[in-house]
């Protein structure tokens, strides 16, 4: 037997940089959320983090924002990322302007979109409030109004990702064999039948993707958030990302790290098990 | 069915172009007025051009800032991306390539680093610890950690329709791996290659977080810090601040009207085996 043309130690160099920058944090930071930490030393406290953590409802108010937060936006982008990759696969005038005008927004700065639109929402000032006023419509404190401010946050999110979106559900799409579709207008299938029995179950593959790729970001958001209301008014719009944030700024190295073991659980507890059952759903189809 | 579609076409240029446009054309027209018309927040036609007073102005800011700050972005970007490439170039190979017992842990590791949120005061003491905290380097490293796993997917993806044969056939020539790798596999990843470097670039250049965490400072700040410290500094000046956004989504235009077929590819294609 000769040496393999696919040597292991191609592996070396990338698990040099994984390992150490990636999973050694990974792993260390099960340990420093148990300790009172300033980087120089530390001490062990036990689960003294987590009690602060779940005891203080400003704290636990980003756990639940980080889940309303996620799920709005993963939910927004399904709901609106199919009908808008059905428009865009039919035969409509000015395709490719629309599939660009959707798409750009996902290549744009998050801090450019989030600055740009806290000046959009501004409640008196604002372009947004403005129109709707010429509509007759007053228009909420978007960002400055506690009850708001986070779903108007997770609103901009879903401006600037629902073309991607849109562009995984397109490929999907354009995937789907046009017999099905000619069958079933040969058997009379209307619209709206097409959509539900054929559309629908056949993009699911695609929604799968959408809704994993969009609760992954959701949970870990922070940079839209950060540019748009940093967690406030008050902590009304914190998640989890902020709290790390927040806490590491305060010095607070050993309760921010239980932040991240917290968002750590957060995420795996809810996207394995959901990836796994989509699986099966679509194997079922 | 023509007429219908005429139609349908129609209120979906004209809802794109409010949701999507009139943002757009809101940044580009509040980047050329002069600081009171700006104040007004209006969308408006600009009572003066200032496009070129306000250009300078956000270039010369603060000892041309924004000019060192594009070219921190610029050094992160291009290094990150080129160690990426080739790091998960070689790891896809030998991973697509070859079964051992080690193909489960590394497809698994590879799906950890697409899940798991990284730890972030680990990593610093980590980078405090090799001595890269506060450095390029150690930041264009932390890039290349947090993005093999997507870039290992998207090459592994492609390996699957590049033959056996030619790497067999440059073995019983008489090439050792890193001739087979370099000399006859790397030249014909060129297309997917390409779509990794676009899609990173434009992740890594807008990258916020991590510049943030591991390398403060403010001769270390890169386009999107930059842009985060004008937007205290230019509270009142609006039209500064729209002049910086502006600059700073002229990158990623560009890569869209280069390469936004690349980029579609590959943000469906990983995302869809992911």
């Amino acid at each position: 037997m000769t040496r393999s043309p696919y040597p292991h130690w191609f592996y070396l160099p990338a698990a040099v940089v994984y390992g150490t920058l990636f999973l050694v944090p990974t792993f260390a930071s099960f340990y420093f959320a148990l300790t009172r930490w300033t980087l120089f030393d530390q001490e062990f406290i036990g689960v003294e983090n987590f009690v602060t953590f779940f005891g203080e409802p400003a704290l636990v108010q980003g756990l639940t924002n980080t889940l309303i937060y996620a799920v709005v936006t993963s939910g927004l982008k399904v709901v609106l990322g199919l009908p808008i990759a059905i428009l865009l696969t039919s035969n409509i005038i000015a395709r490719g302007f629309l599939r660009s005008a959707v798409f750009f927004p996902v290549l744009v700065s998050t801090i450019g979109v989030g600055l740009t639109f806290t000046i959009l929402m501004h409640p008196s000032n604002g372009l947004i409030n403005d129109a709707l006023a010429a509509l007759g419509v007053q228009g909420p404190a978007w960002l400055t109004d506690p009850s708001y401010a986070l779903l108007s946050v997770a609103l901009v999110d879903v401006w600037k990702g629902v073309g991607l979106a849109t562009v995984i559900y397109i490929a999907g799409l354009v995937s789907i064999p046009r017999e099905y579709l000619e069958a079933a207008r040969v058997d009379g299938a209307g619209r709206w039948a097409t959509f539900r029995h054929i559309l629908l179950p056949l993009s699911m593959p695609a929604t799968t993707t959408v809704i994993i790729l969009s609760l992954i970001g959701g949970l870990r958001s922070f940079d839209l958030i950060w540019a748009m209301t940093r967690g406030g008014p008050g902590f009304t719009s914190d998640v989890i990302a902020s709290v790390i944030y927040k806490q590491y700024q305060a010095g607070f190295y050993g309760l921010s790290t239980a932040g991240n073991v917290v968002l750590f659980v957060l995420v795996t507890a809810i996207v394995l098990p959901l990836s796994r059952w989509l699986g099966r759903k679509e194997v079922e189809l | 069915m023509r007429r219908r579609g005429w139609f349908l076409g129609s209120a979906a240029v004209l809802v794109s172009v409010v949701v999507f446009v009139v943002p757009f054309a809101f940044i580009v027209l509040q980047a050329v007025k002069d600081p009171r018309g700006a104040a007004e927040l209006d969308f408006s036609w600009p009572d003066q051009f200032r496009f070129v007073e306000n250009l300078v102005e956000v270039v010369t800011a603060r000892d041309y800032m924004l000019v060192i700050a594009f070219i921190n972005s610029t050094i992160l970007t291009v290094g990150s991306v080129t160690v990426l490439v080739i790091l998960a170039a070689m790891v896809a190979f030998v991973l697509q390539r070859r079964r051992t017992r080690w193909t489960g842990l590394v497809n698994f590791l590879v799906l950890a680093g697409l899940i798991i949120p990284p730890a972030v005061v680990p990593t610093i003491w980590v980078l405090q610890g090799v001595g890269l905290f506060r450095t390029m380097a150690g930041l264009i490293l932390v890039e290349v950690a947090f993005g093999l796993s997507f870039s290992i997917l998207l090459f592994r993806n492609f390996l699957a329709t590049v033959p056996r044969e030619l790497d067999e056939s440059a073995v019983i020539d008489g090439a050792g791996p890193l001739r087979v790798f370099f000399q006859v596999i790397f030249p014909l990843l060129r297309s997917v290659a390409v779509t990794v470097i676009v899609v990173q670039s434009v992740v890594i250049f807008n990258d916020f977080v991590n510049p943030l965490y591991f390398l403060p400072g403010e001769q270390n700040a890169t386009v999107q810090l930059t842009l985060y410290n004008f937007s205290s500094q230019y509270a009142t000046q609006y039209n500064l601040l729209f002049m910086d956004i502006l600059l700073i989504t002229v990158p990623p235009l560009l890569m869209f009207l280069v390469a936004n077929r690349r980029i579609v590819a590959g943000l469906t294609a990983g995302a869809v085996k992911g």
